[in-house]
């Protein structure tokens, strides 16, 4: 559990650097965004005195769903401590209402941009919800169960094999991943113009601590997703349970090459598109809605699919 | 026949190497400017106060003519504004420095001044203000609107300016500007200055054409004082000139792609734009030129170590630019947010008179290069694009055509150099004298006139920016659209707030 927190602004730093190399930059160092959260932490929290006691408290809940969503989902070994409470349902449950309190703190201060932010966030939350939900129907389907541990350690076996649903369901996820954490071509994690921000608007009026809650629960829900990915579609040297020290030593660094392998695509993708209009994004989750449905039919019509 | 022939009677040879004769309109006069702008027979180059007249710069396209009128009052005028949109902001920025009324103006709002100056009409008779009453914005009403106000301070390194949307949803029903909060006060500063302080002030109007207004001083200055140049000097300015065309496209090309979301194009343009930048440093002194044409000549000579330095990195660019071309015309994601987006109407560009990009992007083919030729460009060959479809896209592609038509231009001026002296001085007007200047700057055509006394000190002056002609036109072009596509429309109309707030 603390190793997702320790791991995810490191994740943010290497994304960063990898685009700043592809433009020829030299680009901040890796740690950078820890010095970031070290130095908000320390910094004053500015309210506007209108903020309700929803805005302050949404950093604080927004972190804690969505450590605790990341928690759930198995790293370097499965058998987690917490994998008997919840399942992948729960995780996109948390993540809805993490998402709920933080388009709510966006209209709570009632400035122009939040309600923008909100708006726009919602719209494509409308869309990627059920997508990643069916993704997870279809996942199930495969795996017998919702409980990420025995996802992980069915996907492993060999004889799930390439099926055409878990192809349907990667790229559906893959899809649902960029848009919730707001990346190229959805959103522009760096950008300064308020007026096309999503996710950045509805937390432009956070400031100190509650703005280093904020950046570390966006921090982990990429990295929460990264590992999803890795554990469900790519669960190669994730340790079991029982396994000994060795074993959950390369599972370790099996998934730290795992994580850095996305970050580095993921900083390529960002460099090489635009961000879409608005307007197009739900045509551009709606692809990841149709695959997860279509995954989730295949698998009803034949169990081999 | 085109109309206002008897007005519109001085040539681009005439006012360009003489002063401007003064000619007195009558109120019948004005009038008839009116209806021509309302017919669109003529375009408004300018609109402008001094002490106790208003003064009217007008172009006949196709004619090579341009009329220049004041008409005498002390309080009031007929407006052009109820004919010509274009003229309401000029009238609106008379009335708060000069205190002069437009009658019948549509438009009685303060422009430029915000209740801050705590004087008003600084440049008429100024008396003590009033309190500022708030500004309204004009108001949009139907159901689910809601407001956005932006600014003036904004995220980025950007200056300021105050952008009012009203919106349904995420499509923008109207947006209005609120501009003059980088307001120096130029007009005001330039009074009584000898010649040298002028040039400098007018090379600080607005830092990205720091070069075009310098020129367009230096011209109007020189024009006034019938002053030959020397030939090698006017080669030389239009060598900066090219240079800092080059410089603010590159950097604009990539600005607006990055608008997209995509830093690609930003890094390669901006290191393109570095390499120009440095060899100006290299070749003149100065980064961007600043303080090196002055009337009379330009300041400093180019040796030939920077003439190399320049026709290397032209060469450089010349090798790189083409594959930045290629990767803008082949990412779909990038074309897929700039083909259709801002759609200026090519009616709208021609009423207002939109120079630049801005214009030559909605089929408006006017380059004062070529209109309203000057020296030493009637000798060099170029060519300027234009277009028809008026989007982001269509902007973007008429900077790429232009930096190419500037590598060539460039490649011809250091080329075909002439030597000889590059300063002569300025001699003693005598009597009281009036000259206008004209250049092609990278946003479009920079008009400077001045006044000159008898012992050759400035008496009044006045820069008009292209973007006076611009800002009002990306109201009309965000209509419609949505709201997060502002940023790519405004970057590829990339307004001057420093020069039109003067």
């Amino acid at each position: 559990m603390l190793l997702v927190v320790a791991l995810a602004p490191g994740l943010i730093g290497l994304v960063r650097k990898v685009k700043a190399r592809l433009t020829r930059r030299r680009g901040a160092p890796i740690l950078q965004p820890y010095r970031d959260i070290a130095r908000l932490m320390r910094k004053e929290a500015v309210l506007a005195e209108n903020a309700s006691w929803l805005f302050r408290a949404t950093p604080y809940l927004v972190f804690a769903a969505t450590w605790v969503a990341a928690a759930l989902v198995p790293t370097f070994a499965t058998g987690l401590q917490f994998s008997w409470t919840a399942d992948l349902i729960a995780i996109v449950a948390l993540l809805g209402s993490a998402r709920f309190f933080l388009a709510l703190a966006g209209m709570d201060i009632g400035t122009s941009f939040g309600g923008l932010g909100a708006s726009r966030e919602m719209m494509i939350a409308s869309v990627a919800e059920p997508a990643m939900l069916l993704t997870v129907f279809s996942i199930a389907l495969v795996a017998g169960s919702t409980q990420l541990s025995t996802v992980a350690q069915v996907m492993a076996m060999p004889e799930v094999g390439l099926r055409v649903s878990l192809g349907m369901a990667l790229v559906a996820l893959v899809i649902v991943a960029i848009a919730e954490n707001a990346r190229i071509p959805v959103d522009n994690p760096a950008t300064h113009l308020e007026l096309t921000m999503v996710h950045e608007a509805m937390v432009l009026e956070y400031s100190g601590r509650h703005l280093a809650m904020i950046e570390i629960a966006a921090a982990l829900k990429l990295l929460l997703y990264v590992s999803l990915i890795a554990c469900i579609f790519w669960p190669w040297g994730t340790a079991r349970e029982e396994a000994g020290v060795g074993a959950m030593a390369f599972g370790a660094l099996a998934y730290l090459a795992k994580v850095a392998t996305a970050g580095v695509a993921l900083g390529v993708l960002e460099t090489a598109i635009a961000k879409m209009r608005v307007f197009r994004v739900p045509d551009f989750l709606g692809a990841a809605l149709m695959l997860g449905l279509l995954g989730t039919l295949l698998l009803f019509v034949s169990r081999s699919l | 026949m085109p109309d206002l022939r008897d007005l519109i009677d001085i040539s681009a040879w005439n006012f360009r190497t003489g002063p401007l004769p003064e000619r007195q309109a009558s109120r019948a006069d004005w009038e008839r400017v009116g209806d021509a702008l309302e017919r669109g027979s003529v375009t408004l180059l300018g609109l402008w106060a001094g002490a106790g007249c208003v003064r009217l710069a007008l172009f006949a396209s196709g004619t090579r003519h341009v009329g220049l009128l004041s008409y005498r009052t002390d309080d009031s005028f007929p407006s052009l504004g109820r004919h010509c949109a274009a003229a309401q902001r000029p009238e609106r920025a008379i009335r708060d420095l000069y205190g002069l009324v437009p009658e019948g103006a549509p438009d009685m709002r303060p422009w430029l001044d915000h209740g801050r100056w705590r004087m008003e009409q600084p440049l008429g008779t100024p008396r003590p203000a009033p309190p500022a009453e708030p500004y309204r914005f004009l108001t949009a009403e139907g159901d689910s609107l809601h407001q956005v106000p932006v600014g003036p301070v904004h995220a980025g390194i950007i200056e300021p300016g105050h952008f009012r949307f009203t919106a349904q949803g995420e499509t923008v029903v109207r947006l209005e500007e609120r501009l003059g909060y980088v307001h120096k006060g130029i007009e005001g500063l330039m009074r009584g200055v000898s010649l040298d302080r002028g040039a400098a002030i007018a090379g600080r109007t607005s830092g990205d054409s720091t070069v075009a207004y310098a020129w367009a001083f230096a011209q109007a200055v020189e024009a006034a004082l019938a002053m030959a140049v020397p030939p090698r000097a006017l080669h030389l300015r239009a060598l900066m000139a090219e240079l800092e065309r080059l410089a603010n496209h590159l950097g604009d090309i990539g600005a607006i792609c990055n608008d997209a979301a995509f830093a690609m194009m930003l890094a390669q343009c901006g290191a393109l734009r570095e390499t120009v930048l440095r060899a100006a440093d290299a070749a003149f002194g100065h980064r961007l030129m600043r303080d090196r044409i002055v009337p009379g000549g330009v300041a400093q000579d180019l040796s030939p170590e920077g003439a190399a330095e320049i026709r290397a990195v032209m060469a450089d660019i010349g090798r790189r630019f083409p594959a930045l071309v290629e990767l803008y015309d082949n990412t779909a994601s990038l074309l897929d947010r700039t083909v259709g987006t801002g759609r200026l109407a090519p009616d709208l560009a021609a009423a207002f008179g939109a120079g630049g990009f801005v214009g030559r992007a909605s089929g408006r083919d006017f380059d004062t290069r070529r209109a309203l030729p000057y020296a030493p460009y009637d000798a060099l060959t170029f060519d300027v694009p234009v277009r028809n479809d008026g989007d982001v896209n269509a902007r973007i592609w008429i900077r790429i055509e232009e930096v190419r038509q500037s590598l060539g231009l460039i490649a011809q001026i250091v080329d075909t150099l002439p030597g000889g002296e590059v300063r002569t001085d300025a001699n003693l007007p005598g009597s009281a004298r009036s000259g206008l200047g004209l250049v092609e700057g990278f946003r479009g055509d920079v008009l400077v006139w001045v006044a000159l006394d008898p012992d050759g000190q400035i008496s009044a002056c006045h820069l008009r920016d292209p973007s006076w002609f611009q800002w009002p036109l990306l109201e009309a072009v965000i209509e419609g659209n949505i709201i997060a596509d502002f940023p790519l429309c405004n970057k590829s109309f990339n307004c001057s707030y420093s020069g039109h707030d003067l």
